[in-house]
Formats: C-alpha cells, structure tokens, sequence
C-alpha cells in the first residue's frame, strides 16, 4: 500500500498528545539540566551569570557535605544489594518448591513495596520513636535497658542504618517478585536431568538456578541500584537528613539548594549524580555479562 | 521409609517458620499502624497494649473534619483517576502508531522514548519547577497533572507497542477494507483487544500517582489542591505528638491502595515482571 502525504500527517496526529508532552516535561527538561548547570542563577534574576564548570568543580572538589551523601546513599545501596536482595533470593528459592501457601506468601510479600514512602517512613517514625515507640518497649521488655529511651533517628550513630532498614524492610518483596518471575521459567527438567545424575540441591542451585538466574539477578541488581541511590521520600519523612546531615542522600541535597533557590549549582549536582548513576548501571551490565560469558 | 517422610515434613515446616516470620515482619508494622489509629493519645503515652482498649473512631473523624483529610484524599482521588485516563489514552494512541503507522521520524522518536526510560536521570524537578512557574502552571492542579501524565507515558507506550506488534492485523486490514477509518480501528478494534495490558497500566500508574511525593512537594504549596502524601507531611509538622491522629492520616492515605493491590494483585505483578524483565 502507498502512503500518501495526506495519510502520513494523519498518521502523526496519533502521536502529536504523546510528543508535545513528552518534549515539553521529559525532554526540555533533561536539556535545561545541562543548560543550567553552568550558570550560577538563584532563579529570579533576570540575568544568568554563565560560571562554565565552577560549580561542577567545586561539588566535585569543595563540597564534602554532598561527597557525605552519596557515601550514605552508598552505604544504604550495599545493604540493599547484599541483604535485601540475598533474603529476597532466599525466599524466592523457598517459595518457588511448589509449597502450600505460595500466593499468600507472595502477597504479603510484596505488601511493603506497594506502600507509599511517606506511609512507611512514618510509620516507622513511630516504631523508633524513643519514648513511644514500640521497639524501645520489645527492647526493654527483653532486659536492654539502656535503650528505655534511645531515639534511633536523631542518634548520629544509628540514623542511618535505621532508615537502611526501614528502606529494606520496603524494598526486598520487589526484588522477591521479579526473582520468583524468572525461576518460574527455568525448565523443570533440567533439575530431573540433575536428579538422575545425582545432583544434590547446592549442586543444582550452583549448576543450574544461578546461571540461568544471572540476566535476572543482573536487573533486580540495577533497579535496587537505581531505586537506592535515589531514595527520597523514606529521608524527607523520617529525617529530612538529620542529624546533622548524617542521613542526607544526593537527592535530599539536590532539594535542598534547589530550596535555597541555587538552581544552577543544584542542577550541576544532578548532573554528577546521574553520570555516577549511569556509570555505575553500565559497570553492572558490564560485569554481569563478562561472568556470563566465562562460564 | 517413616524416617524421610519426617525429614520431608520437618524441611517443610522449617520452610514455613521461615516464611511466616518474615510476613509478620512484613504486616506487624501496618497492623501496628492501623492499630494505633484507634488508640487515644492517653494510652499511647500511659501503656503499650497491641489493640486498642476501646475502639476509638474519634481520630478518623478528626483527620477528616479537623485536619483536611477529605481535601487531600478528594484531590488524590481526583490526580488519580484523570492522570492515569489521560496517559492511557495519549499513550495508546501514540503506541498503535509506532506499531502500525507510517509517519516521519517514526524510528528516532521511538528511540528517543525508550532513552529516556533506560538513563536514569535525577533532580529533573529542579528544571520542571522552573519550567512550570514560566508556564504559570506553579501551585496549580494542572501543572502536577501534566508532569504525572508525561511521567507515565514512556513506559506505556513501550509496554502497549510491544502489545500491538503481536496482535495479528488480519482484522485491521479487513476493516480498513470495509471503509474503518484509522482512529476507527484504533478505538474500536486495536484498544478493545489491549485490554489485559491497559488493566495492569491502569493500576500501575494509579499505585504511582497515588503514592507519588516528592513532585507533589516540590509544585504544590496551597494546601486546598495537595493530594495525600504532601498532605501527610504537611499534616505531620502541625500535629507532630498525635501518633494516633497521624496512624489515623496514614491509615486513611493506605486503605485504598490496599484494596487496590488486593483486588488486582496479578495485574500488578504481571506488570513489575513485564517492566522488569522486558527493559
């Protein structure tokens, strides 16, 4: 069929909606990141002071306070990527041996993930509170009475392994779901085959799971990177980076000049974080496929 | 023989200790938090009980009369359902002309879409901010619709395109034949036929928007047009030593999307695995 000119311009009025919003909110957006960070602009003035990479080199080499909250991002997204997702490995393993009860375990499962981060962060504000919060009380009740009225969150030694958990705690049923989905499609058979040549059950996790499990792992990985590394709503309700910056991430730090109108230096930041972000999905692709490839 | 069968069972119900202690883990807290609503302020300070002594409903209504939760819980309602029809609607138009149309740039522009859901891009809302208050859209309902609807398009275009390209054309081309015009075969045979993958779009983005905060916070200022979460946090600095009214809030803030989740749980699932497994 020939497709006239007419046709054709009929035809992209089916994507015109999608484009104008997608240039408008998604694309200039991106560009105006760039854009911005190299002018020092409080977002009033008329004129913008063009500053080429000052404000890229003083985050980089000047500001220790947001070298800080990427370190506790850091820190949160090692937790996340050893902890929650190997308990999320764990569980998927146990739930996927066809046992009674898969369904009910996997909905509560993935309860947590479903909630808001603001619902969550709150609720475990209460938790942790030092005077009312019912893990001082556990904690207490079992004889540590040193903690009767410790505040979790406003400690500096323990505010961020707290939000850590809290984060995990939210966080492990995704990475349990999206695993679960891919043991679903090993073959059966490949584990009889095993059987028959006596395999016992590390024997087939090592041989047979964890390699046909690696593309899927390799996925759970970069999203509890990204969702890590990113996490915002779980800090602003439960810390908004107290005590003391002792729990500010990039984006809590981003917001925060954004709030004291130094859009150029905010923007500037963002931009180091998602080439850090971008660099660090790519060196997880990278290596996930050099291990495939050796095997 | 007696003995494996005990060792079978007793693998099994380790299997269950197991799994069951990590659901409490997983429920306590929104137990915890449920709980707490109906409890008064008085015994949150005097007594740590698990349920209430008296059920005490007062603090729901408080949320609601006192503490605008109506405003908040309509304005989500409202966030909602408009954003999660308008990227259906833009984003399947857009979707079935990607797999079926000939249009220029088709390739680039498909691209370009599917870019920006692979590069993480953080503090794209310090722009969008900037963006929002030259449109004169800062503090308005339709400024954060617009940046919802936009954020939800990219995966729904993908996802439906996929969904389109493997639906057989024989009907279409029929259709053509007989004189359908092309909106006409998007509306009446390609939407109807998406089905399954619309329902798990459809509450996808509502899980999203519903939840969403941080653009919420950093667009909205005037308190009548917040949707719930901002609302929460707004609700949280003013009443910040009334645990129970705040469970009450966060209750109010959960219960849909509980229900939600509940009904549709496959959807849902079926979606994070697309999304997952797909990209």
């Amino acid at each position: 069929m020939k497709i006239t000119p007419i046709e054709k311009t009929q035809n992209f009025c089916f994507i015109i909606p999608a484009l104008v919003l997608f240039l408008i909110f998604s694309l200039y957006p991106i560009l105006r990141t760039f854009q911005l960070s190299f002018f020092q602009w409080n977002g009033i003035d008329k004129d913008m002071l063009w500053v080429g990479f000052a404000q890229y080199k003083h985050i980089l080499f000047n500001n220790p306070a947001f070298w800080k909250s990427m370190l506790n991002a850091g820190y949160i997204t090692i937790l996340a990527l050893t902890l929650q997702n190997g308990l999320a490995l764990l569980l998927a393993l146990l739930v996927n041996k066809n046992i009674k009860g898969e369904n009910i375990y996997r909905t509560i499962f993935f309860l947590p993930p479903v909630l808001s981060g603001v619902v969550v962060g709150l609720i475990w504000k209460f938790v942790y509170d030092g005077n009312f919060g019912i893990l001082n009380y556990w904690l207490t009740s079992l004889g540590f009475t040193n903690f009767a009225d410790f505040a979790w969150l406003s400690e500096i030694k323990t505010a961020l392994s707290s939000v850590a958990v809290v984060h995990m705690w939210k966080g492990f049923g995704y990475g349990f779901i999206i695993l679960l989905a891919g043991l679903q499609t090993i073959p059966v058979d490949l584990y009889e085959a095993a059987e028959v040549d006596g395999a016992d059950a590390w024997q087939q996790f090592k041989n047979i799971t964890f390699p046909l499990l690696i593309p899927i792992i390799t996925i759970v990985m970069i999203l509890t990177i990204l969702g890590s590394m990113q996490v915002f709503d779980l800090i602003y309700s439960m810390t908004r980076g107290g005590p003391a910056g002792h729990t500010h991430v990039p984006i809590t730090k981003i917001y925060e000049y954004m709030s004291n109108g130094e859009f150029g230096y905010s923007t500037a930041m963002a931009v180091i974080f998602g080439i850090v972000l971008l660099v660090v999905s790519f060196a997880q692709i990278y290596l996930s496929k050099k291990f495939n490839y050796d095997r | 023989m007696n003995f494996f069968k005990f060792q079978k069972r007793l693998k099994s119900g380790v299997t269950h200790i197991a799994l069951g202690a990590v659901a409490i883990t997983c429920l306590f807290p929104v137990f915890w938090m449920i709980s707490s609503s109906l409890k008064t302020q008085d015994l949150i300070f005097s007594k740590m009980t698990l349920l209430p002594e008296v059920w005490n409903w007062s603090n729901y209504v408080t949320a609601f009369v006192k503490a605008d939760f109506g405003a908040y819980f309509l304005n989500s309602v409202f966030y909602t359902v408009v954003g999660v029809f308008f990227i259906i609607f833009i984003s399947s138009l857009a979707a079935y002309a990607f797999a079926r149309l000939e249009f220029p740039g088709k390739n680039i522009l498909f691209y370009l879409l599917i870019a920006t859901l692979l590069i993480p891009i953080p503090g794209v809302f310090v722009p969008l901010y900037l963006l929002l208050k030259s449109l004169g859209l800062i503090d308005t309902r339709l400024g954060l619709l617009l940046c919802y609807i936009s954020n939800g398009l990219a995966f729904a275009i993908f996802l439906l395109k996929g969904f389109f390209d493997d639906l057989p054309r024989e009907v279409e081309e029929a259709a053509l034949i007989d004189g359908c015009s092309r909106f006409g075969i998007y509306w009446r045979i390609a939407v109807p036929l998406a089905k399954p993958a619309i329902a798990t779009l459809v509450i996808m983005n509502s899980l999203t928007i519903w939840n969403e905060f941080l653009l919420a916070l950093v667009i909205l200022q005037d308190k009548a047009k917040m949707p719930i979460q901002r609302g929460l946090m707004v609700f949280q600095g003013t009443f910040i030593t009334d645990y129970p009214l705040l469970m009450a809030g966060l209750t109010i803030a959960t219960i849909p999307i509980v229900i939600v989740y509940l009904m549709m749980q496959k959807h849902i699932v079926k979606g994070i695995a697309a999304g997952a497994l797909k990209g």
